[in-house]
């Protein structure tokens, strides 16, 4: 069907009316993304720009500072991106050079560590959440076992609780960033190691002078999307401690949600505002590393 | 020299094992423990035992023969699951392929500004969107539909997947185009005929990670749905938890049930996922 060939570039008006017509390429090209187009309208710009008129009223904000869980779930959030994101991060990093040995076993177990990754979180979190039971959970059943003593309860500490959500997310996360980092392990020229080896470098003197400057700025890159992805880590914290105990274990994400289910939309999102200084720097840095 | 050198590989080795056994329990641990009690008796699961005396299949036959109230709709939640996940996968499948060839390939005017607003969604954390999201739905009439997560979900997963597609079609050779237009192929003809085909791997990655992404989901799911019947077994394992005489051994045998498709479903296209969507995460 090549009968008639279209012009090589569009500014040769075929229609030679007046108005510029579109070129079929343009015309398509509209046609193909109108349906993202609606989509971004109609979930995404809509209830971001409702939830922000929800949000409106500054009483909201009077009435969220002063409820003290609202306070409790900002220190706790602060904690949770700090302590465990940077474990996760700096454990990603080591293992990240340990699957990049060559070894039949650890291809292997690379396969295998994956699994948290791959499988959704509700099952593995209620398996967590069974063996940290303070009667008939596993742990507690070793600890009597072996030592005669009663493991701790838990689950009603909230230092403790949180620190095992903490643990939880960790869990489910670490085979990503570990993948990633190797991902940009993998991309450093390899002759780059070899010379070294000839210069008879340490294996520290080989991280530090050849792997961290070639993988830096990946690192601090998934450090910044994890922040923004923990933000929104409903499920470790939810699922494992609900909030409790004397919800005292709430992060923001939990906190919204808890304040929609007591049909308080405002407090919801007025403590979703109240984030948003906090994220907005971290979205504009990954808006431009990927937008490029 | 050469003993020791081989000393020093015995170390070696000892070191990488003491790394790799600690990675090992630590990854299986969880799953362990969830299989351990799919495969218990109901006394004896929380007996604090590392393998049971009796191990039998029994908590699976009353799943599947939903012999138990909790498990009244099982087999209907998991057909929910299913048909919201594949729903989710094809129109954001749908979606995402159509935005991306036209920014990508048909430089549409303005194509640059619809990829910075969909990544700017990419990066709203999901538990913040859910809140208006749920709102939005009320206002809909979708409340409690499927179609409310399904909408949802789409709007969720196809961010990312367009920027994945677009970036993998930026590496085919604008030649390709210039060719086929020469030709007098029609930009449908060519996104038919050329840029389908060359997609494949990258629409397949796209594709199993909108569905996981649908399947594995909680948070929306248990938003907007709420009649026992609609819910997606994600759910209904939150609910049978939050329940006091929830029976565990039959909670965790649904939730190996319940992980076992995602699991599969990851493995069996590791190679398309792990490229396409690793390496899309984060371009340095």
């Amino acid at each position: 069907m090549a009968s008639v060939a279209l012009p090589e570039n569009g500014s040769l008006p075929d229609g030679s009316s007046g108005k510029r017509a579109w070129s079929p390429w343009q015309k398509w090209g509209v046609i193909l993304l109108a349906p993202y187009i609606v989509v971004f309208l109609v979930l995404v710009l809509y209830p971001v720009g409702y939830g922000l008129w929800l949000a409106r009223h500054p009483a909201s904000y009077v009435k969220l500072v002063e409820d003290p869980i609202f306070g409790r779930s900002v220190i706790n959030t602060i904690a949770f991106l700090v302590v465990a994101i940077n474990i996760k991060m700096a454990v990603a990093l080591a293992l990240s050079g340990f699957f990049t040995t060559a070894r039949t076993w650890i291809k292997w177990l690379s396969v295998l560590f994956i699994l948290p990754w791959a499988v959704p979180s509700i099952p593995t979190i209620l398996s967590f959440r069974f063996m940290l039971n303070p009667e008939w959970g596993i742990i507690n059943s070793l600890i009597f076992r072996y030592t005669g003593l009663d493991g701790p309860n838990w689950l009603n500490d909230p230092i403790l609780a949180l620190s095992l959500a903490m643990v939880v997310h960790v869990w489910k996360s670490l085979p990503f960033w570990t993948l990633i980092l190797i991902a940009g392990r993998l991309a450093i020229p390899q002759e780059h190691y070899e010379a070294a080896s000839v210069d008879g470098a340490t294996r520290w003197q080989r991280f530090r002078f050849i792997t961290w400057p070639a993988i830096r700025t990946l690192y601090l890159t998934c450090t910044i999307l994890s922040m923004i992805w923990t933000l929104g880590d409903f499920n470790s914290v939810y699922l494992l401690t609900g909030g409790g105990p004397a919800d005292l274990t709430h992060v923001l994400a939990t906190l919204g949600i808890r304040y929609l289910r007591l049909d308080q939309v405002d407090l919801a999102m007025a403590a979703i505002v109240i984030a948003l200084p906090g994220i907005l720097p971290l979205i504009y840095f990954m808006m431009k590393r990927l937008s490029r | 020299m050469s003993a020791g050198f081989s000393w020093r590989k015995v170390s070696t080795e000892a070191k990488l094992l003491l790394i790799g056994i600690p990675v090992a329990l630590w990854t299986l641990l969880p799953i362990y423990h969830l299989a351990l009690f799919a495969i218990s008796p109901k006394d004896s699961a929380m007996s604090g035992h590392l393998w049971p005396d009796h191990p039998t299949l029994r908590n699976f036959v009353i799943v599947f023969t939903q012999q138990h109230h909790y498990l009244e709709y099982f087999w209907r939640q998991m057909w929910n699951s299913l048909v919201i996940a594949v729903a989710v996968g094809a129109l954001t499948l749908f979606v995402a392929t159509g935005a991306a060839f036209a920014i990508s390939r048909l430089r549409v005017k303005g194509g640059r500004a619809v990829m910075n607003l969909a990544l700017l969604t990419y990066f709203i954390p999901a538990a913040f969107l859910a809140v208006p999201m749920y709102k939005t739905m009320g206002v809909y009439g979708l409340l409690n539909t499927q179609w409310a997560l399904i909408l949802a979900m789409m709007a969720i997963a196809a961010p990312y997947s367009i920027w994945v597609l677009k970036q993998a079609s930026d590496k085919l050779p604008y030649e390709l185009d210039e060719a086929a237009r020469i030709d007098g192929a029609s930009p449908l003809q060519l996104f038919r005929l050329v840029y389908l085909p060359l997609m494949m791997p990258s629409l397949v990655a796209v594709g199993t990670y909108a569905l996981l992404l649908a399947w594995n989901e909680y948070l929306y799911a248990f938003l907007l749905l709420s009649n026992d019947r609609e819910l997606t077994l994600g759910v209904a394992l939150g609910n049978f938890l939050a329940a006091d005489d929830s029976p565990w051994e039959l909670l965790m045998t649904t939730g190996l049930i319940y992980a076992l498709p995602p699991a599969a479903i990851y493995y069996a296209f590791k190679r398309y996922m792990v490229g396409g969507l690793t390496a899309g995460a984060v371009k340095s």
